[in-house]
Formats: structure tokens, C-alpha cells, sequence
């Protein structure tokens, strides 16, 4: 397995030499992982004098699940706002599909294929299920303004072919029933299916869940697992996400991040992290 | 709609003697019809008659290319959905028999059906049932190929007995040339005494039995049936009940091939009632639960409502209950009433008919079991249709039904026609009819025991005619039935339904066979009553101590005579008035035994296991004290104790000579 943290800067050529002799890994239950799709390399984040994120650098591959772990404000959270373009990171370079990305406001991240659910639901809570999840087709849609408004032309063929993929989703996620109640009205575990469906609306490449299980009873936490893993089974998605119910993190997911206090302690799969000792004392706490 | 289709509708159909064969004839003559409609990525996706002819054609060549032989039994388990319609007449084409399966039993009682009937063949809807047959697969030793409609998760699963029913369908269109010869000389050779489908009983006592109907059985009804209410090609109906259940196969297959009308599949079982208002079927079933559900739904959401509306809501229904249903039988009404209803239908009954999906309704049944007067009358009242019908998989459904203005919540109407019904001396109802079953399969010991050489079957309900009226009515299961000391009969489910009607009511078992009077214990229903004491600022810390208080002791009492004086106005049963009663202090559990699984009382493990309260109901004692045995959800036991209070309930003198009153 490739592991970055040792090397400080890396040519173009060699980074792509690393690419090309990562062929991808097949996991234990026989799911055949791609290449490196994303990879952040030596990220630190700054806040003034604060060090959010230090000096991290991992990979993403195509067609895993990568989770990113770690106690209550080791950075996880900021680590994902980098991926999805909110941060832009104070030093450090990420790749995304073979190329460096400079930095970009969130919409033009999510127009490069990916999307991402929060840690506190952000939906329209006044709008239908449906209308929210069309709106996860924004990056999709190309008419203007006015031809939207009157209904017409390219913007009729064009709502249809979105309204198609927003159905398939809504099929997926088995939430016909509630296609047309307004978000405010349902309860909290299916407001974050709902959220999963917009994110997966927008058919991106890489998808973000913040704390997906967040909040949730056992039952909801088994309904969102079954739905994390037929997304990644049956669209190939590749998919981070931020956990803290440790169970379902070494369940789902191919390989783990472990941050404590804005460093990378560990990275692996989900066995090897829970043997990791640096990892044990991190979640156990010992005197720093 | 109606009546104008009736010469039009079995058109072309006398004569023909298989599901197949009227298949074709709808595909000929109704072609371009809606045949069937299912709720897909938010839409209604259709097929006409020809459409379905194509894809059941298709999907039978597939079969065949399989290696289906005549005979073969195919089980189908899913929810309603076109495609498993299709697999079934799809089988029947192929010469082989569908067996529909409940969807929601367990791998083990799958496991019963699929060995006892051999089948080869499974089509399962979806992963979920795909696991459940692959988890007894090795039980199962004639058991060869599964066939799943809807791919996903499937894509990891080990293929060699396992197929997509969309390859299925395109193998079977490739190999066209090579089996349609085949396929058409086995459809044309089913006959009318050949068998169109198995259906398992679920069984009360012992293991469920299979219920082979033929084509004559499942024909003939469906004509006979069709002809009653005047249905035609133009009906829609929803189907949502379980396929494996023998009205859904009468409706949506039965009648609906005989008369050439639309099958409605929902999109989901939890989107049903928004498809409901979307199609409005004009024919519609439904078991009493779900008509209870929405009147109690309606009526909570009338308590939300505006003061305005609510009043509106509140009088013009008043005004309904009174008028709605005579205007409904065509008996005479005022003008002025007539009036104030049309006021009301476009004020009230109208938007309010139209959120229930019951717009176009112009037959509705319910079966099944009692259903509460007031239930009934409402929907009545509102100018819905419904009516009651009695039936049974052995009958092919039909048994009696109401017709058209002569509806009552009390009877199950007269004999459907072609039925003929006898009373036996112990007040058991037997019938012949065209749609007897040919046997229970394998199982010649259990079909000699219900069905005697001439072709009478026995239901195992005691009933009566009713004289004025040649209206039967069902009073209870023939073994529940009994005689009290004096005689007099002693028919326990009769009063128990009685006092169910009550929402304060949950569950009633009522004593008295072989003593000098009823008694009767009774659940109070939490949900009723604990919304009563929120609403009367009564504090209670527990269902025993709710169940105990004096005022809802007395507002049973209430409810109690107010059955007593409804039961004493018949005099045949006049002596099953509850002298004593008490209210038990926990709920009646199916966990505990009490209750079978589809919640109908076990009286006799009942009345062994609370033995001390049956006997201080007819000791004279006021209050009990008792302990009982309970079983909780993680299956820790504990016991309750509890002291009851024993109630007098007031009991009217009946006309004939019965029962003295205390």
C-alpha cells in the first residue's frame, strides 16, 4: 500500500510513477479497488496561530471506503471542508484525478464530481424531498434563467433528464413515500437519507458524508450502513466519510485515517489501525 | 362504467377455459387497453393487454428454455408488481402451477410450502426473499432454478441457479422459433379441469395446507362474481393485498382476465395510499383494519382542523349518517334532506372522499371479519358502496355477498350465485358451489375431512338465516359455539365483537358456555382510554393502574350494557348478556400465549391460565387478588400483581323466555 507520510515533496514524475504502479488492491470481500483517484499531500491548515491540520497527506482510491477517524476536534471535519473546497489548505498540494488542484470555491469542487452530506443536516426545510433533492442536480443544469422560468426548450428536456436521475435516486434510497413532504416535517434519521439523496443526486465521483450515522438509533444506523455500502456496491461511488460509532466505521470501511490533535497517527485497514497503539491511546487518552 | 359493458365483456370469453386463453382473448379484443399500471421513478408506467400478452409470451418461452415441464410447480414470492402476475400466467402457460407465497413469512414456513409442493421453480421479487430462499435451499431437494425481478445487490451472488427475470425474458425472445411451436400446443391443451393455481391456507391449527383450485373454479367464480356487481373492462382496481392470498388472485387476476379491467400496482407498501388517490379504483377491497385505520386517521386529523371546518365536518356528517345511506339503497329521502346531502357532498363528502382515493367507488367490500357498525355506516354514510362478502380459499372467495341496497353491517349478504348453502343441525354453514377446491394437495385425509363426495364443504362458522331478509349471518367459529346450562345459545365471538366496537375496548373474552350466565374479562385499550385521562387531567403511572380506575371501570360498565341491551334484541342469543365483568390488569399478549400470532384470543389457555378470576366472576366475590406470570420483550419473566375489582353490568330482560335479568 502507498503511504506518503515519509516523503516531504514529490515531482510530477514521481507521482505519477506512484500512480501508475498502484494498481489498486483487492479487498477482503473480494471488491477490486482501484487506482489513487485523490490524494492530499503534506496538507496543514492554519487558523491564525492555531494549527488545525498538520503536515497530513493520504490518498483516496477509486471505488473504496475511506473513513477518517479520530477524538472530538483532531480535524476531521476541517480535513473533509479541504476536500470539498470550503478550506483552502495554508500549505500542501492535493490531486485529484491525476492533476493538482488550485485552489476553488466549493460550487467549482462540486462541478469536478464531489459532493458531500454535513454534520449538521443543511437541507431546505420548507421545500419537498424531491425539490431538495433536484437541487443536488444544480451542478447538471445548463439552461438559463429565463428559459427555466418559462418552462421551454432546452430546459423542459433538460429538467426531465434530471428529474429521471432524482427519481432513480429516490427509488434507491426507498423514500417514494415521502417524495412530496417538506423536509421540516420528517423526523432526523430520514432528513439524513434525504441529504445522502441529494448528495448522490449530483453523481459525483467522490462522496463526502460528515458524520452520517450522527445522532442515530441502532436501527437507523443499520438502514444508513445497508445504504452507504449498495451506493458504493452499485454505482461504484468512491466514498470518505467522518465516523465516531467505532463499530460501524470497521465495518464499512476498506481503509482508516486516524487523526488526533491535527497529526496523522495511523492509516490502514480497519485491523490494522485497531492494533495500532498510538490509535489506543488516542481514543483511551494518555497524558500529553 | 357498468352495467352498458356487461354483454361487452364476456364477449369472446365463453368457452374459454384457461387464464391463458382469455389472455389472448383480451389481447385481441381489448388491445390497446391499459391492462396493467405500476408506480415507477414517480410515475404511473403502463402496458395494454397486447403489451402484456408480449411480455408474459416472452417471459413463458423463458421458462421453457429453462426446462419447465408441464406439471412443474412454480413458486412466486414478492410483493404486486406486473412482472409477478406475469411469471404466474406465464407458468400456467408453460402447463406448470403458481404458487404464490407470502411475502413477509420466514424462511422456515417458506420452506414448509416450497418442500411440500416440490417446487423447481422460484421467481422471488428481490434480494430479500432471494436470501430467505437460498438460506433453505439445501432442505429443498427439487428445487433447481430462482428467478429475481429486481437486480439490485444481486450482482455479487453465485449465478448458476440464479437469474435475472429481464435475461429470462430475452432468452425466451431469442429462442422464439425454437419453443413457440411447444409453448403453443401446451396452452392450447390446458383444459377447464386442469389446475390454475395452488394457494397455501395459513393454517390456525397445524401445518398450512395447499389449496388446489382449477381453472373451472377460478373461471366460473369470476364470471358468477363479475356478473353480480356488473363489472366491466373498464374498472380499476389497486392490488395491494398479498398475492399469495386468494381474493387478491380472484381480483387481480381472476376477474380482471375474465373482464378485461386494469390491475393498479403501488409503488411501495408504504406509498399505497397516495396510489390509492391517484388511481381512485372503481372497485375496491379491503380487510375492516384498514377502514378503521382511516376513520380514526380522519378523525384526528378533523380534531387538528380550523373550529370552522371541524363544525362543517361534524355537521354535515351527522346530516350523512342519517340520509347517506338511504339515498345510497334508493330508499326515499325529502327533498329538502336531499338538498342539504348535495350541500354536503360538495362541501364535505366530495374533498373528503377524494382524499381517501374512494372518489370513483362504485363496489367496495370488506371481509374478513366483523366490522364495527359505526365504521361501516360512516362510509356509507359518505355514499361509498361498501358492502360485505364471506368467503374462503376453498370457495374461491365467494360464499355470500351483499347486493347492491341490500347492505347491513350485521349480515354477509345472500348466496353469491351458483352457491348453494345448507345449515347443519349444529348451526355449521356448508356450501357447493362451482368454485369448490379439487383438494387440499397431498393431503387426501384433510380434504375427505372438509369436502364430502357430493361436494359440500364445511367452513367451520355457525350461522342462521335470516328469515325476512334470506340474509345469512356468521355468529362464530362452529367450535367456539356452544350451549349455556339452560340452552340457550352460547356463541362468545358474537358479544366479544360487540364489545371490540368500542374504541375503549381492545380485546374481550367472554365465559359461559355450560354455566347459568356470561361473564366476560376485557383490555382496555391504551391508546383510547390514556388520550381520555389526558384529557380529564387523570394522572396513572401504568396500564394495571389505568386499567383499575374507577371511572374507566364505569365507563366500561357503560359499554358493557349498552352490548347487553344490543345483544338482548336477538332472540337467539339473547342469553349471552355479561351479568359480571372485570378489567384485566394486563394487556393480552401473543408473547404469553394468550393471543395467537394474528392476535385472535385463546380462550382456552385463557381461561386455564386466569382460572382464580374466572371463578371469583362467578363466585359472588366484589375483588381479586391474583398474580400473574408475565414475559417480557427480551424474554425475562416477572410476575404482576394485581387486585381486581368485579363489576355488575345491567342486563335487559329478553322477549322469549330466556335468561331472568339479576
Amino acid at each position: 500500500m502507498m503511504d506518503g507520510t515519509e516523503q516531504t515533496h514529490w515531482t510530477k514524475d514521481e507521482r505519477q510513477a506512484a500512480v501508475k504502479d498502484s494498481e489498486g488492491y483487492v479487498t477482503a470481500d473480494g471488491r477490486q479497488i482501484g487506482g489513487v483517484l485523490m490524494e492530499l499531500r503534506n496538507i496543514t491548515l492554519r487558523f491564525g496561530g492555531v494549527v488545525a491540520i498538520k503536515d497530513i497527506s493520504f490518498d483516496i482510491r477509486e471505488g473504496e471506503i475511506r473513513a477518517i477517524i479520530g477524538p472530538n476536534g483532531a480535524g476531521k471535519s476541517s480535513m473533509l471542508n479541504i476536500i470539498s473546497g470550503f478550506y483552502t489548505p495554508s500549505e500542501g498540494e492535493l490531486w485529484y484525478k491525476g492533476s493538482k488542484r488550485p485552489p476553488m470555491k466549493p460550487y467549482e469542487v462540486a462541478r469536478m464530481g464531489v459532493a458531500r452530506t454535513f454534520q449538521n443536516i443543511a437541507l431546505f426545510e420548507g421545500m419537498s424531498v424531491l425539490d431538495n433533492v433536484m437541487t443536488g442536480r444544480l451542478t447538471h443544469m445548463k439552461a438559463g434563467l429565463a428559459a427555466q422560468a418559462l418552462w421551454w426548450g432546452k430546459a423542459r428536456d433538460e429538467e426531465i433528464a434530471n428529474r429521471e436521475v432524482v427519481e432513480k435516486v429516490i427509488d434507491f434510497l426507498e423514500i417514494q413515500s415521502i417524495r412530496k413532504t417538506p423536509v421540516g416535517r420528517l423526523p432526523y434519521g430520514l432528513k439524513k437519507r434525504v441529504e445522502l439523496a441529494r448528495a448522490l443526486a449530483a453523481e459525483p465521483s467522490i462522496l463526502l458524508l460528515d458524520e452520517p450515522m450522527a445522532g442515530m438509533n441502532v436501527e437507523e444506523k443499520e438502514d444508513m450502513s445497508r445504504f452507504i455500502l449498495d451506493v458504493n456496491d452499485e454505482f461504484g461511488t468512491t466514498i470518505c466519510l467522518i465516523e465516531h460509532d467505532m463499530g460501524v466505521v470497521m465495518d464499512l470501511s476498506d481503509r482508516v485515517v486516524v487523526m488526533d490533535y491535527g497529526k496523522k497517527i495511523g492509516d490502514g485497514p480497519p485491523d490494522e489501525v485497531r492494533a495500532n497503539q498510538d490509535v489506543i491511546d488516542a481514543y483511551l487518552g494518555v497524558a500529553h | 362504467m357498468g352495467g352498458d359493458n356487461l354483454a361487452y365483456m364476456s364477449e369472446g370469453a365463453e368457452g374459454l377455459r384457461s387464464i391463458p386463453a382469455l389472455l389472448q382473448r383480451n389481447a385481441t379484443r381489448f388491445g390497446t387497453r391499459p391492462a396493467y399500471r405500476e408506480k415507477e421513478f414517480g410515475i404511473w408506467q403502463s402496458w395494454s393487454w397486447a403489451e402484456a400478452e408480449a411480455e408474459i409470451e416472452a417471459f413463458a418461452l423463458g421458462l421453457l428454455n429453462l426446462g419447465v415441464e408441464r406439471g412443474d410447480y412454480v413458486a412466486v414470492i414478492g410483493r404486486n408488481r406486473p412482472t409477478l402476475y406475469w411469471s404466474m400466467v406465464a407458468a400456467q402457460m408453460c402447463g406448470a402451477v403458481p404458487v404464490p407465497l407470502y411475502q413477509d413469512a420466514a424462511a422456515e414456513e417458506m420452506e414448509y410450502a416450497l418442500q411440500h409442493c416440490g417446487a423447481r421453480f422460484v421467481i422471488a421479487a428481490d434480494q430479500e426473499q432471494v436470501d430467505k430462499v437460498i438460506d433453505i435451499q439445501d432442505a429443498l431437494h427439487q428445487f433447481e432454478h430462482m428467478i429475481y425481478v429486481d437486480p439490485r445487490g444481486m450482482r455479487k451472488y453465485d449465478h448458476r441457479r440464479l437469474h435475472e427475470y429481464s435475461h429470462i425474458q430475452d432468452q425466451g425472445r431469442a429462442a422464439y422459433d425454437e419453443f413457440i411451436g411447444e409453448l403453443t400446443a401446451r396452452r392450447e391443451s390446458l383444459g377447464y379441469d386442469d389446475t390454475c393455481v395452488m394457494l397455501y391456507t395459513s393454517g390456525t391449527t397445524g401445518k398450512p395446507k395447499g389449496v388446489v383450485l382449477s381453472n373451472r373454479n377460478i373461471i366460473e367464480t369470476a364470471k358468477n362474481s363479475a356478473a353480480f356487481d356488473k363489472l366491466g373492462p373498464g374498472e380499476e382496481v389497486l392490488a395491494y393485498l398479498p398475492m399469495a392470498w386468494v381474493g387478491d388472485f380472484i381480483f387481480s387476476i381472476g376477474q380482471a382476465y375474465w373482464t378485461g379491467f386494469c390491475v393498479n400496482c403501488p409503488e411501495s407498501a408504504e406509498t399505497m395510499m397516495t396510489d390509492l388517490r391517484e388511481i381512485a379504483p372503481s372497485y375496491y377491497f379491503a380487510p375492516p383494519r384498514v377502514f378503521e385505520t382511516q376513520l380514526t386517521q380522519i378523525m384526528i386529523r378533523m380534531e387538528d382542523a380550523g373550529a370552522l371546518k371541524r363544525r362543517m365536518f361534524h355537521h354535515f356528517m351527522a346530516h350523512a349518517r342519517e340520509v347517506g345511506p338511504k339515498i345510497l339503497d334508493g330508499k326515499p329521502v325529502g327533498l329538502m334532506d336531499r338538498l342539504k346531502y348535495a350541500l354536503g357532498s360538495g362541501l364535505v363528502y366530495g374533498p373528503l372522499k377524494n382524499t381517501l382515493g374512494f372518489s370513483n367507488v362504485r363496489v367496495g367490500y370488506t371481509a374478513g371479519e366483523a366490522i364495527g357498525p359505526e365504521i361501516f355506516d360512516f362510509y356509507r354514510a359518505l355514499g361509498i358502496n361498501l358492502k360485505q362478502l364471506y368467503g374462503q380459499t376453498e370457495a374461491s372467495v365467494f360464499i355470500t355477498q351483499q347486493p347492491d341496497n341490500e347492505v347491513r353491517p350485521d349480515t354477509v349478504g345472500v348466496p353469491s350465485p351458483g352457491v348453494e348453502i345448507r345449515i347443519a343441525e349444529n348451526g355449521e354453514v356448508f356450501y357447493r358451489s362451482p368454485g369448490v377446491f379439487v383438494e387440499y394437495y397431498k393431503n387426501a385425509d384433510s380434504t375427505a375431512d372438509t369436502k364430502d363426495p357430493e361436494g359440500w364443504v364445511a367452513t367451520g362458522d355457525a350461522g342462521f338465516f335470516e328469515e325476512d331478509t334470506g340474509h345469512l349471518r356468521i355468529i362464530d367459529r362452529a367450535k367456539d359455539v356452544g350451549k349455556m346450562a339452560d340452552g340457550a345459545l352460547f356463541a362468545p365471538k358474537y358479544v366479544e365483537n360487540k364489545l371490540k366496537f368500542f374504541p375503549n375496548i381492545l380485546e374481550a373474552v367472554v365465559f359461559g358456555a355450560d354455566r347459568d350466565r356470561c361473564t366476560a374479562f376485557i383490555n382496555i385499550d391504551l391508546t383510547a382510554v390514556g388520550n381520555w385521562a389526558e384529557r380529564n387531567n387523570i394522572a396513572y403511572a401504568s396500564y394495571q393502574e389505568l386499567a383499575g380506575h374507577p371511572k374507566v371501570l364505569e365507563t366500561i360498565r357503560g359499554h358493557v350494557e349498552e352490548v347487553n341491551a344490543s345483544v338482548a334484541e336477538d332472540e337467539m342469543l339473547s342469553g349471552c348478556q355479561i351479568h359480571r365483568f372485570l378489567v384485566l390488569h394486563k394487556e393480552l399478549d401473543a408473547d404469553d400465549g394468550e393471543l395467537t400470532r394474528t392476535r385472535k384470543v385463546r380462550r382456552k389457555i385463557i381461561a386455564e391460565k386466569f382460572n382464580d378470576l374466572v371463578t371469583a366472576l362467578y363466585d359472588g366475590s366484589d375483588s381479586i387478588y391474583t398474580e400473574t406470570e408475565v414475559t417480557y420483550e427480551d424474554g425475562r419473566k416477572g410476575k404482576i400483581r394485581a387486585t381486581l375489582a368485579i363489576m355488575d353490568a345491567k342486563t335487559v330482560p329478553a322477549a322469549p323466555p330466556a335468561m331472568a335479568a339479576e
